[in-house]
C-alpha cells in the first residue's frame, strides 16, 4: 500500500465517518486515494472551517473529529480551528500535508514548520518521517486525542512519504510507557471528600464541560440530588444538568445568574467538577469564594491547585469519581436552609430583560428555545449572542450546546454546526450568531448548500461589534471606535449561494420566521434586526468579585 | 527560588523543543537545562535547574512537564538526597608571571590547566555551583577572557 492508502486505511479502523478537508499540491496524493475510497470528504471552503466543523462534530457525537489540509496556508488555516479544540479539550485529529521529506528546512514552496507551529496548541502533534512508523503513528494519535484529558493532535505527513510503498502493519494494541492518565479516585480523597460533603451546610457543585467530556450528565445527576446540592454551570459544562431542575443555578461567572455567583461567594464547600477555574468564572480571585473549602476533580493534575487551592484534589476521570462518590455517599448533607435560601434569590434575582421597541435579542433565542423544545442543537459564534444563547435558551442535554469557550473564537459556530448536522442530519441545528461572527466564515454557505448540509442560522443582527461595544459603553466613555459595522444585505448573500434568507424586523415576525427556517428544506439565514444597544445583563466587571454585578436588572 | 528537576523523556525528534516551549509559553525560567543520551538511547535525561518564585509554581512546572506526551517522569531534587555537579571550562591570561599562582589555585580547587599556545590557557573544573562560583571569583583576579559552563546536572541517590 501507499502511504496514502495506509492512512485511509487506519482511518478507517479508527472508525471515522467523514474527514472535513481541503485539498492542495501537497495532499494531492491522499486526495487521489480519497477519490474511490469508502470515507466520505465534506470539501469546506477554508480550512479553518475543516477544523470547526471537525470540532462541532466531535462535541457533539463524543468521537473524534478529523479534518484534513494541505502544508503551508492550508496547515495554518488550521490553527486557529486546532486552537479552539484544544482551550476547550475537543478529540480532534488534524492531518496536514508537509513537503518532502528531503526539502524540509529549505523552505520549500507552501513550506511551513507545522509541528513547530502548532506544538503549543495541540496535546500532541507528530510528523511521519518513516512511513513505516505511519499506521502506528495515527493509532496512537486517536489513542492520545481521545483519552485522558481530551484534545487535538496533528499528523504532519510529507508528500513522499504519501507515494511510497509498505505493508500495512496495524497495531492492535497502543501502549505509550509515558502517557498514563488516571482514570479512578484516590479512595483516601474520595473518603474525605465525602466526609467534607456530609458535613457541608452551603454545598454548590460547579460544573464544567469535563462532565459533558466524561459523558457524566447521568452521574452528576444523581450525585447532586443524593446530596441535595444545587449546581452551577460553566459556559462549557451547560447542558450537563438540565436546565429545568430545581437544583439547576444556570451558568455562573461573568455573565452568569446572580443566584449561582451569590451562591458561590456563600457557599462553605464548593465542589468542582471537570472546571478548571477560569477568570471568566472566578472573576477577582483573591475574593473568590471566600467562605468555601473547594474538592476540585478533574482528570488534569495541572489543572488542579493552577488558580485557586483546592483542599481536597481528586485526580480522576469524572464519571467514575462521581460513581466512587456514590458508592462511599453516607447520609445526606443537612442543606434545607441553604436551598431554602437559594430558592428564594432565585425568585429575587431571575434573569431579567426589558421588552424594547425593536425585536429583543434575549426574546429571539427564547422563541428558538420555545419552538425546538429546546431540543435543538445549538452552536454559537463569540459575543453579546453567545452569552444571551447561554443565558435564554434552556439547555436540557449535555453535547447540545457547542460554543468556543476557552478561546471565544468568532466564526466558529457556522461551520461547528456544519459538523453537528452531518453527525446528526435528521435533528435541527441553529447556529446562533451575531452579524461580525457571522461574515467570519461566511463562505460556508457553499459547503452547506452543495451538500444539504441544511443548518438554520440566527443573526442577531445589531449592527455591532456587540460584545466590544458594550464594553466600550461602559469602560470606554461610549467612544465606540471601530465597533460599528457595515454589513451586506444577508438575505441577498443567502440567496447567493442557494440557500434561503428571511429578514425579520419586527417582534410578531420572530417565530413564523423561525417555524419557516425549520419547515424548510435548506439552509436557512434569518437576519434578525435587533436592538442595537442591548447589553448582557448582568456583568461583572473584569477583574471584579463576582458577586459585584452590574447591570441595574439584577 | 532555584530548584533543580530532572526530566526522563523519549529521544525524539522535538522533545527538546517541547519542553523548552513550554517554559516560555507559561512565562516559567530556565536558568540552566543539560541533556544527555541514557544507557537506553531511546531515553534523554534532561536536568533543569528553574527558577520558581513559590511552591505553586513549581508544582505547576512539574505537572505541565508531566502532561507532554514525551516525559516519562519528573523528579525534584529539593527534598531528595542527590549529589549535583557543573563543569566550567574558563580561558584566563596566562604567563610566566602568574604561573605559580595560578597552579595553586588550581590544587585548592582540583581543577585541571590545559595550556594553550599564546598567553592564555584554559582551565576545566568540576564541582557543585558554590564551589564553581568561588573559583571564578578567585580567577577574576587573573582577567578572565571567556567561560562556558555545561549548566548543573544532578543524580539521585
Amino acid at each position: 500500500m501507499t502511504g496514502s492508502q495506509i492512512l485511509l486505511e487506519s482511518l478507517k479502523r479508527e472508525g471515522v465517518e467523514v474527514v472535513f478537508g481541503y485539498p492542495g499540491g501537497q495532499a494531492i496524493h491522499i486526495f487521489d486515494k480519497l477519490y474511490d475510497f469508502p470515507l466520505k470528504l465534506i470539501l469546506v471552503r477554508h480550512e479553518q472551517a475543516a477544523a470547526h466543523a471537525a470540532d462541532g462534530y466531535a462535541r457533539s457525537t463524543g468521537k473524534v473529529g478529523v479534518c484534513l489540509a494541505t502544508s503551508g496556508p492550508g496547515a495554518t488555516n488550521l490553527t486557529t480551528g486546532i486552537a479552539t479544540a484544544f482551550m476547550d479539550s475537543i478529540p480532534m485529529v488534524a492531518i496536514t500535508g508537509q513537503v518532502k521529506s528531503f526539502l524540509i528546512g529549505n523552505d520549500a514552496f507552501q513550506e511551513a514548520d507545522v509541528t513547530g507551529i502548532t506544538r503549543p496548541i495541540t496535546k500532541h502533534n507528530f510528523l511521519v518521517k518513516d512511513i513505516k512508523d505511519l499506521a502506528k503513528t495515527v493509532r496512537e494519535a486517536f489513542y492520545i486525542a481521545s483519552t485522558g484529558r481530551p484534545g487535538p493532535v496533528l499528523i504532519d505527513i510529507p508528500a513522499d512519504i504519501q507515494a511510497q510503498d509498505a505493508d500495512f502493519v496495524w497495531p492492535e494494541k497502543v501502549e505509550i510507557r509515558s502517557y498514563q492518565p488516571t482514570y479512578f479516585g484516590h479512595p483516601g480523597q474520595i473518603k474525605k471528600a465525602m466526609k467534607t460533603i456530609c458535613a457541608a451546610k452551603k454545598p454548590v457543585i460547579y460544573a464544567g464541560g469535563g462532565v459533558i467530556l466524561s459523558n457524566a450528565s447521568g452521574e452528576l445527576r444523581a450525585f447532586a440530588h443524593k446530596i441535595n446540592a444545587p449546581v452551577a454551570m460553566t459556559l462549557m459544562g451547560l447542558g450537563a444538568f438540565p436546565a429545568d431542575d430545581p437544583l439547576s443555578l444556570g451558568m455562573l461567572g461573568m455573565h452568569g445568574t446572580a443566584y449561582a455567583n451569590h451562591a458561590i461567594m456563600t457557599s462553605d464547600l464548593i465542589i468542582a467538577v471537570g472546571a478548571r477555574f477560569d477568570d471568566r468564572v472566578t472573576g477577582k480571585l483573591e475574593a473568590f469564594a471566600p467562605h468555601a473549602k473547594i474538592i476540585h476533580i478533574d482528570i488534569d493534575p495541572s489543572s488542579i491547585s493552577k488558580n485557586v487551592k483546592v483542599d481536597i484534589p481528586i485526580v480522576g476521570d469524572v464519571k467514575n469519581v462521581l460513581g466512587q462518590l456514590l458508592e462511599e455517599f453516607k447520609k445526606v448533607p443537612d442543606s434545607a436552609a441553604w436551598l431554602e435560601n437559594i430558592a428564594e434569590l432565585k425568585k429575587k434575582l431571575p434573569l431579567k430583560y426589558i421588552s424594547r421597541e425593536k425585536i429583543s435579542p434575549q426574546y429571539v433565542i427564547e422563541s428558538i428555545s420555545d419552538i425546538t423544545k429546546s431540543e435543538a442543537f445549538i452552536t454559537t459564534e463569540v459575543g453579546q449572542h453567545q452569552m444571551w444563547s447561554a443565558q435564554w435558551y434552556k439547555h436540557m442535554h449535555p453535547r447540545h450546546f457547542i460554543s468556543s469557550g476557552g478561546l471565544g473564537t468568532m466564526g466558529f459556530g457556522f461551520p461547528a454546526a456544519m459538523g453537528v448536522k452531518v453527525a446528526f442530519p435528521d435533528k435541527v441545528v441553529f447556529d446562533i450568531a451575531g452579524d461580525g461572527s457571522i461574515q467570519m466564515n461566511i463562505q460556508e454557505l457553499a459547503t452547506c448548500v452543495c451538500n444539504k448540509i441544511n443548518v438554520k442560522i440566527a443573526i442577531l443582527n445589531n449592527g455591532y461589534l456587540g460584545m466590544v461595544r458594550q464594553w466600550q459603553e461602559l469602560f470606554y466613555h461610549k467612544r465606540y471606535s471601530y465597533t460599528c459595522l457595515y454589513n451586506p444585505d444577508f438575505v441577498k448573500v443567502a440567496e447567493a449561494y442557494g440557500a434561503m434568507g428571511i429578514r425579520v424586523t419586527k417582534k410578531e415576525e420572530v417565530r413564523p420566521a423561525i417555524e419557516k427556517a425549520i419547515a424548510t428544506d435548506n439552509v436557512v439565514f434569518i437576519d434578525f434586526h435587533v436592538e442595537p444597544e442591548e447589553n448582557v445583563y448582568p456583568m461583572v466587571p473584569a477583574g471584579e468579585a463576582i458577586d459585584k454585578m452590574i447591570g441595574g436588572l439584577a | 527560588m532555584r530548584h533543580t528537576i530532572s526530566v526522563l523523556v523519549e529521544n525524539k525528534f522535538g522533545v527538546l523543543a517541547r519542553v523548552s516551549g513550554l517554559f516560555s509559553a507559561r512565562g516559567y525560567n530556565i536558568a540552566s537545562l543539560a541533556v544527555s543520551e541514557t544507557l537506553d538511547p531511546e531515553i534523554s535525561y534532561m536536568t533543569i535547574v528553574v527558577e520558581a518564585k513559590d511552591e505553586n509554581i513549581l508544582e505547576q512546572i512539574k505537572k505541565q512537564l508531566n502532561k507532554l506526551i514525551d516525559v516519562i517522569s519528573v523528579t525534584d531534587f529539593t527534598k531528595k538526597e542527590h549529589t549535583e555537579r557543573e563543569l566550567v571550562l574558563v580561558k584566563v591570561n596566562y604567563s610566566a608571571r602568574n604561573k605559580a599562582r595560578l597552579a595553586a589555585l588550581l590544587k585548592k580547587f582540583t581543577a585541571k590547566l590545559i595550556p594553550g599556545k599564546a598567553d592564555s590557557a584554559i582551565i576545566s573544573a568540576v564541582g557543585e555551583q558554590t564551589q564553581i562560583k568561588q573559583l571564578l571569583e578567585e580567577l577574576s583576579k587573573f582577567g578572565i577572557k571567556e567561560l562556558v559552563r555545561t549548566g548543573k546536572i544532578a543524580l539521585a541517590y
